[in-house]
């Protein structure tokens, strides 16, 4: 299930540079390409479902999918649950974010920050985030605390590269620009270190939103009374496949949902770029 | 007046680019540098411009100590550089932030209009060609007014054609208010067109080795016979400075196939 947020978020940092320039007909009509898919394998599965070739018991047909999620809804569960999952991403992603840039641009900016925090960071990086779900229990117990440090620390590392990889190849031609015109160090870093970082934090900041929503599920797992990560483990102790296959669908949903808020809201800001952005 | 004044450059590798040079500009004044690869011509003028410091020596402007750049020098690199997160009307502007906004835009607009390009004010810099980028980078330059200009082989990525229209295009801003040009360049027929001197470097360590004047009325002919002439002497002192000395009977013919090795 962390699978689906993570590709969610993953395929369209491809697609989305230089998507201005299109037609309205190919605006939309690509989409529904997309859609051909899985809405055509939904569709056979229901049909063999109703042709009674399956039961359709085990891997519940888009109808029943759609019934629990109606029934989820309608007794306002769903509304609780997404709250909550999506209530611990975000605050976990703004810490993430927070702490990745923090120390990305002390270790991009400066050789000597680099060699004081690199090591140490690549270090912790190396450890697999699940295995310090234990001791963030004991340290912070089992409610939010803990839930939010593990997906504060998911997001963390690809922001911290990315910035730091950010920063250090900015161009130093550019840089000299900035040289020759005399800005001021906070001159630099805003008119010319910013702008030119921008590109790479939107791609580290996308990276780091697909982790948050693997990491939560994670730490949904580790015993929460709400939650989509709860409805899943719920629906897996009751034996509801359609409870998790909707909960799967509202996790895919999410994760694109704000996968595009994040691309969309950086959009106006990367106008400028001159992108291959793959074949139109 | 530019003065260069015992300027030595070692870098921090051992590199000895530069030894001992002395040279001084008047205000208005064009100034080409030839010289063979490695001479340091590249190395003197980031020196002028203060993005490097000298090892020994001292370069002032009127008087003032060069240490890092200076408000009243600018610079024209290779490429355009411009910066391509903003509008080519901003980049312009981006040496003037500190003007008032009316003022700024004026200026701008200005600028633009004298290097051809009044209508691409809006347009991001990836849509420029590689002439139009490189006059939006000399108008750049120009905008915050330098006494002196500094230009490190600014069309030597261009074409023939582009080129010799930017020379021309060159001169006439300069004649706006005349600031001191100062071109490094490793295409003969540029540094005369544009010049009042040309001066030859050799490498290994860079020294000044000859100076040219080219004395002639602007604008200049490419084809007249007192063109051709100084371009005689400037490939005659750069096939000696390379130690590659014309004998006496086949002087001309040395010197164009020098022409085509020395660079």
């Amino acid at each position: 299930m962390s699978l689906v947020g993570m590709t969610a978020s993953a395929e369209p940092a491809l697609a989305s540079a230089p998507a201005a320039a299109t037609t309205d007909r190919n605006r939309f009509s690509r989409p529904l390409l997309g859609l051909l898919l899985p809405v055509g394998a939904a569709v056979l599965w229901e049909l063999a479902v109703r042709a009674g070739l399956s039961d359709g018991r085990l891997v519940p047909p888009p109808s029943t999918v759609f019934e629990t999620f109606a029934e989820l809804a309608s007794t306002g569960e769903l509304w609780r649950h997404t709250v909550a999952t999506l209530l611990r991403v975000l605050i976990g992603f703004g810490l993430g974010v927070a702490a990745g840039t923090l120390f990305g641009a002390l270790a991009g900016y400066s050789a000597l920050t680099r060699r004081l925090l690199d090591p140490s960071l690549q270090a912790l990086r190396a450890i697999p985030s699940i295995a310090w779900v234990p001791l963030f229990i004991l340290w912070l117990g089992i409610f939010e605390a803990s839930k939010i440090a593990l997906i504060a620390v998911g997001v963390f590392f690809p922001v911290y590269l990315g910035v730091m990889g950010a920063i250090m190849s900015v161009d130093r031609k550019i840089v000299e620009v900035g040289r020759v015109f005399r800005l001021s160090g906070s001159a630099m870093i805003r008119r010319i270190l910013l702008p030119a970082v921008l590109p790479a934090y939107v791609v580290a900041l996308r990276s780091g939103l697909g982790l948050g929503w693997m990491f939560v599920v994670a730490a949904e797992f580790m015993g929460a009374a709400e939650g989509l990560g709860y409805l899943l483990v719920d629906g897996q102790q009751l034996g509801k496949p359609a409870q998790i296959v909707a909960a799967i669908v509202a996790f895919a949903l999410l994760g694109k949902i704000t996968d595009g808020l994040l691309a969309a809201g950086s959009a106006p800001f990367l106008r400028w770029q001159d992108a291959f952005g793959g074949e139109r | 007046m530019l003065v260069i004044d015992g300027v030595g450059k070692t870098y921090a590798n051992q590199v000895r680019a530069l030894d001992n040079i002395s040279l001084s500009v008047d205000p208005g004044e064009i100034v080409a540098i030839v010289g063979g690869s490695g001479c340091g011509k590249s190395t003197l003028l980031r020196l002028i411009s203060g993005l490097d410091t000298p090892t020994e020596g001292a370069v002032r402007l009127d008087g003032d100590r060069i240490t890092g750049p200076h408000e009243k020098i600018g610079i024209v690199f290779q490429e355009p550089r411009l910066l391509p997160w903003l509008t080519v009307a901003d980049n312009v502007g981006f040496g003037i932030a500190d003007r008032p906004r009316a003022e700024r835009e004026e200026r701008v607009a200005t600028a633009l209009k004298r290097v051809g390009l009044p209508e691409k004010a809006e347009v991001w810099p990836r849509e420029l060609s590689g002439g139009q980028a490189q006059r939006v980078a000399i108008a750049r330059a120009l905008v915050p007014r330098p006494e002196v200009l500094l230009l490190d082989e600014p069309f030597s990525a261009l074409d023939a054609f582009t080129r010799i229209d930017l020379q021309d295009h060159l001169l006439d801003l300069w004649a706006d208010f005349k600031p001191t040009l100062i071109v490094v360049t490793h295409d003969v027929d540029e540094a005369i067109v544009l010049a009042d001197r040309i001066i030859v470097m050799r490498p290994m360590p860079g020294r000044l080795f000859d100076e040219i004047i080219a004395d002639m009325p602007r604008p200049r002919d490419r084809q007249s016979a007192a063109f051709d002439f100084a371009k005689r002497r400037v490939l005659a002192a750069l096939d000696r400075s390379l130690n590659r000395a014309p004998s006496a009977d086949d002087g001309e013919t040395r010197s164009e196939a020098g022409a085509a090795l020395w660079w």
